[in-house]
């Protein structure tokens, strides 16, 4: 018994083999990003590169890059200014826009830029007859569906009738689905375009393997100012800690969406953390027509029960900020600065919970285990259980994946439960309320008011602001409808998003927009 | 021989039938559509019920069912509405990176685990056997995904030794070292369970075989003792561990889900995954009677390699 199993020359012989298949080279060449390339760590798998059929956010920060729209966001606001279309009248009652194009634009394809490509790209969205509107589906075309017709002016002029008028059309244009695709492309590609995108754009495409990367190149031919970077790389990292791992270890350049809990690893001078809060709200729906909070003076206990600080700070580790009503302040024109927070006042709370004779209401929550801008909602949930329950409330958590939360909150609130998570992102201060809180958007009228609020005062507020085009008039709207539904407390506002992104000591000019788009023209990397 | 894996392939169909119909009843029960899923925000029921008409969800299901079934057996496995692209070139390419993955795991965990068996096998309780006992103990025990991010920490983050992730350098890379690289954490991790598996069973088995009178007669003829454990006794104990690897390569399959997530590897197990979360119905149904498919046919390997080790399994 005593000769060996595996003689101790074999056993040095298969383990210096295996030294030398693990211990490879000390060069650490991939760990390395190359000057003039930037590396950029993202979320997901982009769904396609086609500006008319995308939806996530996700998506968008690669768009923006390829594609330009008629009208574009001022950096660092979400004020509309002029991209492809030098300059555009609207008529007396707002239902008329002409738009003027730049001239001397080329798609990447080499293909023209003129009024007849502004044409192809909403018919193809908007007309079911269109030779390539099978192309789609375009989930989000409903931005335009006020559009009844586009026309061709001139080879430099395009004009869009709409069937009302329709304040929120020129930020939809400047939304990515409003982006413009080269007709040549898609006549060639059909289907497939989404996966070989041609734009305007300061970068072209030049290649995408599944779940492995998105390249594209700097656009020489580019009208405007040229790309300060050579080659933009997109990286899906689906793991939130995966995605940490690679900026620390140098394999990407630049990280969006940073988990908080993580922010403390990434310390000047190596990194850089970049802020922008951003048209996000999130809040919870409570149930206005029936059980506890029909009655307003509960609805305002819950807003005053809940530490709202506590949450941004020290659950979302400061990634977040305090709402103070239902319209984000990312949208500085139509945002009523005079608006404060409910403070935490347990003691006002349950003194409200006196007034209105329940001072034990029993409530169900539904609460998400993540979603779309959702943040950290168990969390943040657990957190609002405990401060509810603190004055009074009794209150039952049942937690769902996020389709099926949606499932079950969008249809609306009614002898399911009296309370639930929300958040919203969006690109005018017209969507969220339009959509959210006027009568006409209870769910059996195909809105998203699942928690049955309903006054007539801001129904009439909302319904002027979206015709108007006036931006002055409709901020002076949207600041009463703020302090109404503010005193309503249809919600509990609780925080407004503060985007995050994490660059390293190689790039440099980078900063977040509040659109949440990723825009990389001027971004340097040595 | 020839017979008897035609029959074993004719018994696959009403199985793989079968899958089909438990998937496509799965995906038809959970709740939320992908239309929803897709539209996120703005899924107004309007927008829901017209989105979902364009991706030919309408009807009913029996006949959403077989006219999937018919675009099946012609080989059509549809269009991902995620991806925007033929469900078909997504799930072979995402196989292949899988078969990869699992392919390299595999053999680690077979070469290790049977070699670890064998040595701790031919010295029971001592030094050796306790060494590799504790080892593979700890392997059993340490979930996948936490000793992939625990590698991860150690070897790329602070010793940078190799790439985080993913399966090939984004520039300049695509070559088998290349590969190889990013292929050893992700394939060390993904074996740790299986290799602790079968090292265990592969002792047993030795264990008992060890204990029969022809190896104490083979050993009485004077016939080296290196030649009775790898020639007499391995060859009668792989009988009992061939079908454990079967079952492990399927094992090391499922558990690539969690590992590619950890390392972004381009694989099936993540496309599902992220497929599911998004109701891509037509991916998920694709993706997973493609694997299975891929499964029953490897058990099916498996049976015969058992039965051309030993004769007495009737074929």
């Amino acid at each position: 018994m005593s000769s060996p199993i595996l003689t101790r020359r074999a056993f040095g012989r298969l383990s210096a083999s295996l030294l030398a298949t693990t211990a490879l080279s000390p060069a650490i060449a991939w760990a390395e990003t190359p000057p003039g390339v930037l590396v950029v760590g993202q979320v997901a798998e982009p769904q396609s590169l086609d500006p008319a059929a995308d939806t996530a956010v996700n998506d968008f920060r690669i768009l923006v890059n390829l594609y330009e729209g008629l009208v574009r966001y001022k950096h660092g606001t979400l004020e509309v200014e002029p991209a492809l279309a030098e300059s555009w009248t609207i008529s007396e009652d707002g239902t008329e826009y002409t738009f003027k194009l730049r001239s001397g634009v080329k798609f990447h394809d080499g293909t023209p830029f003129d009024a007849d490509a502004v044409k192809f790209n909403f018919d193809r969205m908007l007309v079911d007859t269109h030779p390539y509107h099978d192309t789609g589906p375009f989930p989000l075309s409903f931005f335009f569906s006020a559009v009844t017709e586009t026309t061709v002016v001139d080879p430099q002029t395009v004009h869009f009738k709409l069937n009302a008028p329709y304040a929120p059309f020129l930020s939809n244009l400047a939304y990515p689905t409003g982006l413009l695709v080269s007709p040549t492309a898609v006549a060639k590609d059909g289907k497939d375009f989404g996966r070989n995108p041609v734009g305007t754009g300061p970068f072209k495409f030049k290649s995408w393997k599944s779940n492995e990367s998105v390249i594209i190149e700097r656009n020489d031919a580019y009208w405007g100012d040229k790309a300060a970077t050579q080659a933009v790389i997109f990286r899906p990292i689906t793991d939130a800690n995966t995605r940490v791992a690679e900026m620390l270890a140098g394999g990407i350049d630049l990280m969006v969406e940073v988990p908080p809990t993580s922010l403390a690893q990434f310390t000047p001078p190596q990194f850089d953390v970049v802020e922008q809060a951003g048209p996000h709200l999130w809040f919870l729906i409570l149930d206005c027509k029936e059980g506890p909070f029909a009655d307003k003076r509960v609805r305002q206990a819950a807003n005053f029960a809940i530490n709202k600080e506590a949450i941004c700070n020290d659950v979302l580790e400061g990634t977040a900020v305090v709402a103070a009503g239902p319209t984000p302040p990312a949208f500085a024109w139509a945002y009523d600065k005079s608006l404060q927070p409910y403070p935490y006042d347990p003691d006002k709370a349950r003194a409200l919970l006196k007034e209105a004779g329940q001072e034990a209401p029993e409530i169900t929550f539904y609460v998400t285990q993540g979603g779309s801008g959702m943040l950290d909602p168990v969390a943040m949930g657990t957190a609002i259980q405990a401060d509810l329950a603190a004055v009074g409330f009794k209150v039952k958590i049942e937690t769902f994946e996020w389709n099926t939360f949606l499932g079950k909150v969008n249809p609306g609130l009614e002898g399911k439960a009296d309370m639930a998570e929300m958040a919203w992102m969006t690109n005018d201060p017209d969507t969220l309320p339009y959509l959210a809180l006027r009568t006409a958007a209870w769910p059996d009228k195909g809105g998203f008011n699942s928690g049955y609020y309903s006054n007539p005062e801001v129904d009439k507020l909302l319904d002027a602001a979206r015709t108007s085009t006036d931006q002055a008039e409709r901020a002076t709207l949207y600041k009463q409808m703020q302090q109404i539904v503010h005193d309503d407390a249809p919600w509990v506002f609780v925080a407004n998003w503060k985007q995050n992104a994490v660059t390293n000591d190689k790039v440099s000019n980078f900063s977040l927009e509040p659109s949440f788009f990723l825009q990389l023209q001027g971004v340097v990397k040595s | 021989m020839g017979r008897y894996i035609l029959r074993r392939l004719i018994s696959a169909v009403p199985v793989l039938l079968g899958i089909t119909v438990i998937v496509f009843l799965i995906m038809a029960m959970i709740p939320g559509d992908p239309a929803a899923a897709i539209l996120g925000s703005y899924a107004t029921p309007d927008n829901v019920a017209r989105l979902n008409r364009e991706l030919g969800l309408e009807g009913p299901l029996w006949q959403r069912y077989l006219l999937w079934l018919w675009h099946l057996l012609h080989g059509d496995l549809g269009r991902s509405y995620a991806l925007n692209r033929p469900v078909l070139d997504e799930v072979l390419e995402r196989f292949s990176a899988t078969l990869v993955l699992a392919g390299a795991s595999f053999i680690l965990c077979a070469v290790f685990g049977i070699l670890a068996g064998v040595v701790s096998a031919a010295r029971q309780y001592g030094f050796a056997d306790k060494a590799i006992t504790f080892v593979v103990l700890i392997g059993i025990s340490v979930p996948a995904f936490f000793l992939g991010m625990m590698m991860i920490l150690l070897f790329a983050v602070d010793l940078r030794w190799l790439p985080v992730s993913g399966m090939y350098a984004i520039y300049g890379g695509g070559d088998l070292m290349d590969l190889l690289r990013h292929l050893i954490m992700p394939a060390t991790a993904l074996a740790a369970v299986a290799t602790g598996v079968i090292a265990r069973l592969t002792r047993g088995a030795m264990l008992e075989v060890l204990r029969q009178d022809y190896i104490r007669t083979a050993r009485a003829k004077g016939v080296h003792e290196r030649r009775v454990i790898w020639g007499h006794a391995l060859r009668a104990a792989m009988v009992s561990v061939i079908p454990v690897l079967g079952i492990q390569a399927g094992f090391v399959l499922s558990g690539a889900v969690y590992i590619e997530t950890v390392f972004q590897w381009p694989g099936i197990g993540r496309m599902l995954v992220d497929a599911i979360l998004k109701r891509d119905i037509v991916l998920v149904q694709g993706g997973v009677v493609f694997v299975a498919a891929c499964y029953v046919l490897f058990n099916i390997a498996v049976d015969v390699a058992q039965s051309l080790l030993d004769p007495r399994i009737k074929t």
